[in-house]
């Protein structure tokens, strides 16, 4: 490969750039987390071939020792899973972040005349995008060993609905780790130590009512219970059960408040690690 | 620590005459640019200014403040005090414009390991805001202009070393930009690459970018500055065309070989009668005397002509950018790799 032969620019015109929005930028950055995963589609693994041998192990390995109110498991395990999938798009954005942070490349975007914010637009977007395969993929495993929704259009809708909202809590949580996080290893090693015992401490895979008091408070208020819950609740997967904690009878609102809240806890100190990461 | 020689004063650079033309506003102006780093002060009071069209080498060693000067340039690190200017717009104040002006390579390679080349600098175009027609056309463009057209549809992961370069250049080329900032682009290349290097730069000035390079290589800025800024642990310690930086640092010598080792004791004798020194390398039949200019050239050569020893070549020796760097800094340029590989400014060199 040599380039002896030095073709010479001679006048190129400069060429016309047209001002461009936030969405505009954020969508080609979205483009490129697209042609990522078309040239490594084992990124998608996270999000297919982990939850789907989960459902597997759960559905037909414990399935058979743990007791749900309805005594259909699988159906009460779906919604779990898809919980615990979606809060791991914390995850993904995580480690897209660093890994962008790590290399030259976020010094290329930051010397291009876009809007900082670009960059972190584009992660999300795409790491919804990301999750939101996650969770076709669980809804055809689902109906496939069984799961079915019970209720109206309009409440199916709203469990997707709710579960994307608290998936954009758990982006500016990725966000936030990404951006602290001085490499892929360490947001490896942070998440899974923390992500993976959140989101089995709550009752996604397992009923809350068997666990010591103590575990059983933990659970009931974590959000990922509220979350599942709700998707339960609103999919006719779980009857609700009066004695229940209140956070799990009122799972819908609760599920809306904790993303809300979580956002506004997240989205500053994300905002503030990202600026001070970015700025030297 | 030498003093900046007063006749090569920072502000004196790059001050040319433009004939009957209207003055141009320079194209890039370094204003007392100051940065810390906590403690650490890691660029302190620079300032320089580069002509439109013209190329500036920014020269030092490892931690010199190099890398630090170049991003506060290209809106990457904001001064702790002072600004710089690029085509006329405020880094500061302006930071959109300044990106809308100019294309910067850093020392870390900054294109996408996984998109192809070509995916590389259409996103890059389109951020731009490009529209499709040219965003396609300057991308195949640049593909073609840096041998790269055969490995446009290969991931860059698959790259060798200097084709990412390549690429990195020409990402940062993708909107034409009428200044470029390039922080050690050679750095990591074999000899070849650096050379083939040096002539693409070359055709980008000829057609009129400006062109800024930090550089630890002495010979690279030599090569290709028509101005040369010496920085050291952050400061300026001295400015000026290669030609004036060698010349203030240390004299030219006068370096005669004889034909016949055993001519080389009477050769010296000879020499010694219209010089003051004479130092003898045996081994490579060579005598080295200082010199003041071509005048002592033509008047050695009569002396040795008139003799009948013979020579096999007599020239005149300017200082080298390396016997400048020494005289003025105390140390070479390469030394102090080792000890600041780690520091803040030139890390994450990348091969």
């Amino acid at each position: 490969m040599t380039i002896t032969t030095v073709k010479s620019f001679g006048a190129v015109e400069r060429p016309q750039a047209r001002p461009t929005t936030l969405l505009q930028q954020s969508w080609v950055l979205v483009r490129r987390n697209f042609s990522h995963i078309r040239r490594q589609p084992e990124m998608l693994m996270d999000v297919t071939i982990q939850p789907v041998m989960f459902v597997l192990l759960f559905a037909y390995v414990f399935g058979g020792s743990i007791q749900t109110n309805t005594g259909n498991y699988r159906e009460w395990l779906l919604p779990g899973i898809m919980g615990q999938t979606m809060a791991f798009a914390s995850f993904i954005v995580a480690l897209g972040l660093t890994a962008d942070l790590e290399k030259g490349i976020i010094d290329r975007f930051r010397s291009l005349p876009i809007s900082p914010n670009a960059v972190l637009v584009g992660r999300s977007i795409a790491a919804l995008f990301h999750s939101s395969i996650g969770i076709l993929v669980m809804a055809m495993t689902g109906l496939l060993i069984g799961w079915r929704i019970h209720s109206s259009i309009g409440e199916a809708v709203l469990g997707f609905l709710v579960l994307v909202l608290f998936g954009f809590s758990m982006i500016w949580l990725g966000i936030l780790v990404g951006s602290s996080m001085r490499s892929v290893e360490a947001v490896n090693g942070v998440m899974f130590t923390t992500m993976f015992p959140i989101t089995f401490l709550a009752n996604t895979f397992a009923p809350t009512d068997r666990m010591v008091p103590w575990l059983r408070t933990i659970a009931e208020w974590n959000p990922i219970s509220a979350l599942v819950q709700a998707m339960r609740l609103l999919w006719g997967n779980d009857i609700p059960v009066a004695g229940s904690a209140w956070p799990l009878r009122h799972a819908v609102p609760v599920t809306i408040g904790w993303s809300v809240l979580l956002v506004a806890i997240f989205a500053p100190l994300a905002i503030r690690a990202y600026r001070r990461r970015t700025t030297d | 620590m030498a003093e900046v020689v007063p006749e090569l004063s920072v502000h004196g650079v790059g001050v040319r005459s433009y004939g009957d033309r209207m003055p141009q506003p320079p194209a890039i102006e370094a204003i007392n640019l100051v940065k810390h780093f906590g403690d650490k002060v890691a660029v302190d009071d620079v300032s320089f200014v580069v002509p439109q069209g013209t190329v500036l080498g920014l020269l030092g060693p490892n931690g010199a403040g190099k890398t630090t000067v170049v991003r506060m340039m290209t809106t990457l690190s904001r001064p702790t005090s002072g600004t710089a200017r690029v085509a006329g717009h405020d880094v500061i104040t302006e930071p959109d414009q300044v990106r809308r002006s100019m294309g910067s390579t850093g020392q870390a390679a900054t294109v996408d390991e996984l998109l192809t080349g070509r995916q590389n600098l259409r996103m890059i175009g389109q951020l731009y805001g490009l529209t499709t027609r040219d965003v396609k056309r300057i991308a195949d463009e640049l593909l073609e202009r840096f041998s790269l057209t055969d490995a446009a549809g290969k991931i860059v992961k698959e790259y060798s070393g200097g084709m990412r370069r390549r690429l990195d250049l020409a990402a940062s080329l993708v909107a034409v930009p009428p200044v470029l900032f390039l922080d050690e682009p050679t750095t990591g290349l074999d000899p070849r690459s650096r050379l083939e290097l040096w002539e693409v730069l070359r055709e980008l000035v000829k057609d009129g970018t400006t062109l800024l390079l930090t550089t630890q290589y002495l010979e690279e800025a030599d090569r290709l500055a028509d101005e040369i800024v010496v920085i050291d642990r952050g400061a300026v310690i001295a400015a000026g065309t290669p030609l004036q930086l060698k010349d203030s640092s240390g004299q030219a010598a006068l370096v005669i070989t004889v034909s016949r080792a055993e001519d080389l004791a009477s050769a010296a004798d000879l020499l010694r009668a219209h010089v003051n020194e004479v130092f003898v390398d045996s081994s490579a039949r060579r005598l080295t005397a200082p010199a003041t200019g071509l005048s002592d050239i033509t008047r050695i050569a009569g002396v040795f002509d008139a003799s009948t020893i013979e020579i096999d070549d007599l020239g005149l020796q300017r200082p080298s950018l390396d016997d400048v760097f020494l005289a003025l800094t105390g140390h070479r340029a390469e030394d102090r790799i080792a000890d600041d590989a780690a520091s803040t400014d030139d890390a994450g060199v990348t091969t």
